[in-house]
């Protein structure tokens, strides 16, 4: 109910458009900079799905095919997958923790900085860092690979797996209102690490034991593969809409689940 | 010792009336423990008031009601005569808080850059990087910074705006000597400019230098409010100690005395000022021995002042 009132009683303040886009873009400049910068950051969310490309699509299984795609162009769906999730979990979650647990938040929500500039630099900084990761996993592909495909189905991959970069900002979010600044990364892995190997980002789909396979159809980076390895013409067949929608309805979910959070830290204290 | 401070300049711009800020009959309670009882509280247009107390009294619990970073459980906090969470009120006032981590791969000149971008009318960044003392660190990133130095930088981010409304939650915690003078002189500068300021401090000398007005709170309640003089008159004054024959009772009764209290064979008398006392002692007990007259120290005389309202006085966070 009081957030009710505090809803109600906000006015918005009369903003030329110009200067609420300088904001929006500042806000994601610097949560860009700030992050590049961030050597934990980069290096785990950046060198990690390029060096698993490197090692198993590129050094080891380079020759074979899995589902009718060479392993070099099967694994950039399957690991620029992976990038994705870890940029946009990391991206989002620990610095939201972070930020709430140590008190910059409050400094932030005391200013007139406007909410929402706050977790769209945010969800955009993931996306630029999950674009980064496919673009790194092309050249990779076509320079040590010999990964060859129409350049349309290139922009429809990039596109694919950024876009899906959204569902796991969302989820992010969610799980940076509800772990504390230590917590965040340990958490984030024990999600992120698990699901990854169950949806078949590691191992590919079908070398996962039966019981896993299962497990698979509920989690939200099985069906961002299934729709990137689609592009590549080595999806297993399923419909392309279920996919978009278990992704939109799971983006919706999280959202839920933070806006719960941004809540109930309105009328709490931390730090 | 009391240092008498020149209480800085100040242009009347505004309404001197006007109630800027305000705490009305509020409680906050945090699961069991009450942080704020029933506290009134007001901040007038162009004043300097100090919230004074020990860790722990209530005074970031009141800063952030005011804030509109949180809500009291009963009772209602108003700044500019509404709400606090409302955006245009935002817009008016910049604050200082107490932040375990700022992100500290940023230079101190885009943490300015980004927060100066949230006002209408945000002061040039050169001129906040002045009054900040900064020039120098423009380029630093904030973890490579002193601790005094990321105050400094706490403190650019709350007046980048050029808010008419400064909330200063412990400002000069954790500094030194030099920088403390420094940010009390810029905060006497900002006054003059007609802004209104609301800090917060355990160190009665600092409330001394800067306020107008003081209100002490201890364990969530106020418990004096006065001009700086008025608080040092309660709390400090001279301390008076001789042996002499007189009753307790007598001295009690002479005008000006505050306190009496047996010190072994002497007994100490507390009082507002020490020379009609000491006349007054000499004119009735002509045997009077070991006089000695002392100033009560600030801090302790503070001390005092929290624990008589208190049972304890709760000085840890």
């Amino acid at each position: 109910m009081s957030t009710a009132t505090i809803a109600l009683s906000n006015r918005r303040i009369q903003r030329t458009p110009l200067h609420a886009a300088t904001i929006y873009l500042k806000e994601a400049k610097y949560e860009f900079l700030k992050n590049l910068r961030l050597r934990m950051y980069t290096m785990s969310v950046l060198s990690f799905p390029i060096m698993f490309y490197v090692l198993f699509g590129l050094v080891l299984n380079a020759k074979e095919s899995i589902a009718g795609a060479r392993v070099p162009t099967y694994m950039i769906a399957t690991y620029g997958t992976f990038g994705v999730m870890g940029a946009s979990l990391f991206g989002t979650a620990a610095g939201l923790a972070s930020d709430r647990g140590l008190g910059w938040l409050q400094v932030k929500r005391a200013s007139p900085m406007p909410p929402f500039a706050y977790f769209a630099a945010k969800v955009i900084t993931s996306m630029i860092f999950s674009t980064i990761i496919v673009l790194a996993l092309f050249t990779l592909g076509i320079s040590l690979g010999g990964v060859r495909m129409p350049a349309a189905d290139f922009v429809r991959l990039l596109g694919t797996l950024a876009a899906g970069s959204l569902p796991f900002s969302a989820m992010g979010l969610a799980l940076g209102y509800f772990t504390g600044p230590n917590s965040a990364p340990a958490t984030i892995n024990l999600i992120y690490l698990p699901m990854s190997f169950c949806s078949g980002l590691w191992v590919p789909f079908m070398f996962l034991p039966k019981v896993v396979r299962q497990i698979a159809l509920a989690l939200p980076p099985y069906h961002l593969s299934q729709l990137a390895l689609g592009v590549v013409g080595a999806g297993r067949s399923e419909s392309t809409a279920t996919h978009w929608e278990v992704l939109a309805a799971f983006t919706m979910i999280c959202l839920g689940v933070a806006r719960i959070g941004f809540q109930r830290d309105q009328g709490k204290l931390y730090g | 010792m009391i240092a008498t401070l020149e209480q800085p300049r100040r242009a009347k711009t505004m309404n001197a009336d006007l109630i800027v800020a305000s705490l009305e009959g509020v409680n906050k309670n945090y699961g069991n423990v009450r942080a704020l009882r029933g506290v009134d509280f007001r901040v007038r247009a162009g004043e300097v008031v100090a919230l004074l107390g020990p860790n722990g009294a209530g005074k970031t619990t009141a800063v952030k009601l005011l804030l509109g970073l949180m809500l009291p459980n009963s009772g209602r906090a108003r700044v500019f005569g509404g709400d606090p969470t409302n955006p245009e009120n935002r817009m008016r006032t910049g604050a200082m808080l107490q932040v375990g981590r700022v992100p500290e791969t940023l230079r101190v000149r885009e943490h300015i850059d980004l927060f100066s971008a949230y006002y209408q009318k945000p002061m040039a960044s050169a001129e906040v990087l002045t009054a900040a003392g900064l020039e120098r660190l423009s380029d630093r990133k904030f973890g490579d910074l002193s601790g005094g130095q990321r105050q400094r930088v706490l403190f650019a981010l709350a007046i980048c705006g050029d808010p008419d409304l400064l909330f200063l939650d412990e400002p000069t915690v954790g500094l030194d000597v030099e920088a403390r003078r420094m940010l009390w002189d810029e905060i006497r500068r900002m006054v003059a400019h007609g802004k209104t300021v609301l800090l917060t401090t355990h160190y009665l000398q600092e409330a001394d230098a800067l306020a107008d007005r003081v209100a002490v709170i201890n364990q969530g309640e106020i418990i004096a409010e006065g001009t700086p003089s008025d608080i040092k008159a309660k709390t400090a004054g001279k301390r008076i100690r001789c042996v002499t024959n007189l009753s307790q009772n007598i001295l009690r009764r002479i005008p000006g005395v505050t306190e009496v209290k047996e010190d072994r064979e002497a007994v100490e008398i507390h009082a507002i000022e020490a020379e009609s006392i000491v006349r007054e002692l000499l004119a009735r007990d002509a045997g009077l021995s070991g006089l000695e007259v002392s100033s009560a120290g600030l801090e302790e005389a503070f001390l005092a002042l929290t624990q008589d309202n208190g049972q304890n006085g709760n000085h840890t966070k």
